[in-house]
């Protein structure tokens, strides 16, 4: 049994230690809006936030996790989808097939509470999830718009 | 917003249309199954009084619900098939809200819904015009019943976003209050369509419908679907193709944590079924199986580059594309000028990998899954269930990507193998879900091919003759040998054909190009823009070193080629200008062009790269050009252009699967990379809708994708890159 915080509450979790924090996030609390793409943290589709920092969920080790680690998962980001990057997503219909999204939003938010006004050459740095969509344009314009530019 | 009558229990009509219920009661699908009462016949009628035609649903509270048979992959098409219904049913935008129609239905309905193949770019351009129709009859249905309520001639009445009006009286009512009215009258026979010129729905820059839960986690996808009871289940795939299960020990596995069963999926892969899949993945890390190799696994790529690379000149091909007298010309001219190019193998890598939920019972299998041809998937789960597809039901999850791995009937596999599993289990459903490993190892690849092009040049620098040899990989042979025509595989010829949706777009008095097959051990694919995307690399960049060889201008030396080719010519043309074609870049940037004809559309795209000294590719600017005929959604057909630079272009700088003892070699993203958002070029894309006909928009695009940039870092280096990835030939991305 483990203890950990999501989205604001403790839960206690009855997963094996090793357990990924992705999977315990879609398997022991129903969380799915979080991906598995890799496995091995190369795509980012797991993005999560783990005291505000994005981390790939799907390479932290449940036992890795404490429980006063904040983690906030895409269902956490906003309670009604109002978060910047989410009403920017929208305004620019960002998603395709949508699968990578959420670990895309994520990175994105993560960004901009540190760098509230982040450019290309930041965004090009710190964002290295992997849409094959290719909604990469999008998301750069929503980034920008999410902080406040025109985009 | 888009969801399946048989997901929810005892739904209210609007909660499973607005599929919120179950999403925010926590991302749980807290419904059961309807076995036993949830059979073909039965969707057919009960619950579906109010519809109108087969492809709208009006409720009384002015809900209108249209049905679609295509899978919404990202590609847009969910929302652009609505608009061309909503178009003709002149409802209220605003009030639409989408279902998909379930296969099995559709054949109890004597294929009312015809095809739900949504492969080839062709959801729209091969439906369009009876989804229009089903949402025009609908129109007239509603009308009509309002017309008799008032004692009225219906053509004294119009409607206009879900209000009828009478026009003489100034009456009006809505399509809410004449519904059910509505419902019951004849479908008319024949029903006249908007001319696109007047639409106010379609051909506009709408939003997608599909967006909202995309950004709150709450688009449930086949790998989150969860089931009362559900079970979870790994798989171990044959490690190359054509290899086969001799044993298993599963001792050990048996004795971890929340391990049900280990189970023998066919002749070639093991399952462990457990109560999480992370259980189930790691008790299978667990099982020692013993493979028989089957007769590749010595097998390596040079050995199929060999293979391919003697196709080059074996005397026996199959005919694509004749005029004239190629050989002779070439022969006779001052010049001749010639070049190999080869193409590897792809992987699709969808983000979401391979899986499917099946629940099986003696009577009767229900299978959740993506599919990008829900009757194949059907047909897949009925065979694997040993049972008709009458007693089978295919309910359709949004896909994260397709690209053409979820779309042709033999690939399948996925949905085989959960029904294969979940009969071990009977009454208790079971997801699979594949790995990444698994799912990059054990593709439908894009065809690994080699083309060799050979011109004559006259002395006035003019083409006298070009000879197109392809030898390599056909899709068809591979998966669905029943439609080679004659042996022959027409597919190859995309973009080289004589005539039809993938034409050459050039006039050549003497052409040759054929084909000699050459088919390695790896299942090929169709991969998004298929041949497509190899032959336009071969013939683009080839005209390119033909342009260079005459000393002409790239643009100047096509377009003399193009008379017969106006739409060809327009794209082009206008990529040219745009872009400031014949006028200096900035410094160090060069430009390229490409264009073809694909899935019936003419396309083009203007590169602008500079390379470093130090062979550092950096793409600053594309400029892109689509004519589909009609634009149904020009803000989508502008994203798909966007996307189609990035599948494009990671094919052509990065991607490649290589072979080894048989087997791929790439096994995750780490070593099977693609284009991040680092490498995005600027995108500008003209929409381009000449009318007159219905193209595809998904696809036709990747295929400048790569000539466009490689005819660019020519114009930047003088060097001629024939052999992908680019990372090959000494070039990266920064």
């Amino acid at each position: 049994m483990a203890k950990i915080n999501v989205n604001g509450r403790t839960v206690t979790v009855d997963a094996d230690g090793a357990t990924p924090l992705l999977w315990v996030l879609r398997e022991n609390l129903d969380l799915t809006g979080t991906k598995y793409g890799c496995g091995i943290a190369a795509c980012g589709a797991c993005t999560v936030h783990v005291n505000g920092a994005a981390v790939r969920s799907c390479a932290l080790p449940l036992e890795a996790v404490a429980e006063t680690d904040r983690i906030v998962t895409i269902e956490g980001l906003s309670r009604d989808g109002s978060h910047p990057v989410q009403r920017a997503w929208m305004d620019l219909d960002v998603p395709q097939c949508g699968y990578c999204q959420a670990g895309m939003i994520m990175a994105a938010a993560a960004l901009l509470a540190r760098t509230p006004r982040p450019t290309d050459a930041d965004i090009d740095a710190e964002i290295s999830n992997i849409c094959r969509c290719g909604t990469y344009q999008r998301v750069r314009a929503g980034i920008h718009r999410a902080a406040g530019g025109k985009a | 917003m888009t969801t399946n009558p048989t997901r929810t229990i005892n739904p209210t009509r609007r909660a499973f249309v607005t599929g919120s219920a179950a999403a925010a009661a926590g991302l749980v699908l807290g419904f059961t199954v309807p076995l036993g009462r949830g059979g073909g016949a039965a969707l057919a009628g009960a619950g579906h009084t109010d519809e109108i035609t087969a492809w709208v649903v009006v409720r009384p509270d002015e809900t209108v619900i249209i049905r679609i048979a295509r899978s919404e992959m990202g590609q847009g098409t969910l929302t652009g098939l609505a608009q061309l219904v909503a178009e003709e049913l002149a409802c209220d935008w605003s009030k639409v809200a989408t279902e998909y129609v379930p296969p099995s239905r559709n054949l109890t309905r004597g294929g009312a819904w015809k095809s739900f193949q949504t492969t080839g770019s062709r959801g729209i351009r091969g439906s369009h015009d009876y989804v229009r129709e089903g949402g025009a009859a609908a129109r007239e249905m509603l009308i009509a019943a309002a017309a008799r309520a008032w004692g009225v001639p219906a053509g004294e009445c119009r409607a206009d976003k879900g209000v009828i009006t009478h026009g003489p009286s100034g009456k009006t009512t809505t399509f809410g209050k004449v519904c059910a009215a509505a419902a019951g009258l004849p479908v008319p026979d024949k029903v006249a369509l908007k001319n696109p010129k007047d639409w106010t729905i379609a051909g506009k820059p709408l939003k997608r419908l599909d967006t909202a839960d995309k950004l709150t986690g709450k688009q449930v996808y086949g790998i989150d679907v969860r089931l009362p009871g559900m079970l979870n289940a790994a798989i171990r795939q044959y490690p190359l193709f054509g290899a086969r299960l001799r044993s298993f020990d599963a001792a050990k596995a048996l004795a971890m944590p929340g391990v049900r069963k280990v189970v023998k999926v066919g002749d070639d892969a093991v399952a462990v079924v457990a109560d999480t899949w992370w259980q189930a993945k790691t008790a299978l890390e667990a099982v020692d199986v013993v493979w028989d190799e089957g007769p590749h696994g010595r097998i390596d790529g040079a050995d199929i580059a060999a293979m391919v690379d003697e196709g080059l000149d074996a005397k026996d091909a199959f005919v694509g594309n004749k005029a004239g007298d190629a050989a002779g010309a070439i022969a006779a001219s001052v010049k001749q000028v010639q070049a190999t190019y080869s193409y590897p193998f792809q992987h699709h890598a969808t983000m979401e990998p391979m899986n499917a939920t099946a629940l099986w019972t003696p009577e009767r299998c229900e299978v959740w899954c993506p599919t990008q041809s829900a009757e194949d998937a059907l047909a897949a789960a009925a065979f694997a269930a040993g049972l008709t597809p009458d007693r089978c039901e295919i309910h359709r999850m949004h896909l994260g990507g397709g690209f053409g791995r979820r779309g042709a009937g033999p690939i399948h596999d996925y949905v085989h193998q959960a029904v294969r599993i979940a009969r071990e289990m009977p009454g208790t459903p079971v997801k699979l879900l594949w790995t990444r490993e698994e799912d990059m190892t054990h593709g439908a690849y894009h065809p690994v091919t080699q083309c060799r092009l050979t011109a004559g040049i006259d002395d006035q620098g003019g083409i006298t003759g070009l000879r197109v040899r392809i030898s390599g990989q056909s899709i068809l042979a591979g998966i669905m040998p029943g439609r080679l025509a004659g042996g022959m595989d027409p597919v190859v010829f995309q973009c080289l054909a004589p005539k039809g949706d993938h034409a050459i777009a050039y006039s050549f008095p003497n052409l040759l190009v054929d084909h000699a097959m050459r088919n390695p051990h790896l299942r090929p694919g169709f991969w998004r823009g298929v041949n497509a995307n190899q032959n336009a690399i071969y013939l683009e960049c080839f005209m390119d070193e033909l342009a260079h060889a005459a000393g002409q201008d790239p643009l100047a030396f096509r377009l003399k080629y193009m008379k017969d080719h106006p739409k060809s010519r327009a794209v082009l043309q206008a990529v040219a200008d745009k872009a400031g074609w014949g006028r200096p870049a900035a410094k160090g940037v060069h430009r390229g062009l490409a264009q073809c004809k694909a899935f019936a559309s003419y396309v083009a795209a203007c590169a602008e790269v500079s390379v470093s000294d130090g062979g550092v590719v950096k793409i600053h600017r594309i400029v892109a050009a689509t004519d589909s005929g009609h634009a149904v959604n020009p803000q989508q057909i502008e994203a798909q252009v966007e996307g189609s630079f990035v599948y494009g272009l990671s094919a052509m700088l990065m991607g490649e699967c290589t072979v080894k003892d048989g087997r791929v070699e790439q096994r995750n993203f780490d070593t099977y990379e693609v284009m991040r958002i680092k490498d995005m070029p600027r995108v500008e894309t003209m929409v381009m809708p000449s009318g007159g006909f219905w193209g595809g928009v998904g696809e036709p695009t990747i295929a400048v994708a790569a000539p466009a940039v490689l005819n660019a870092i020519f114009a930047a280096t003088g060097k001629r890159v024939r052999d992908f990835p680019l990372k090959h030939s000494g070039l990266r991305l920064a």
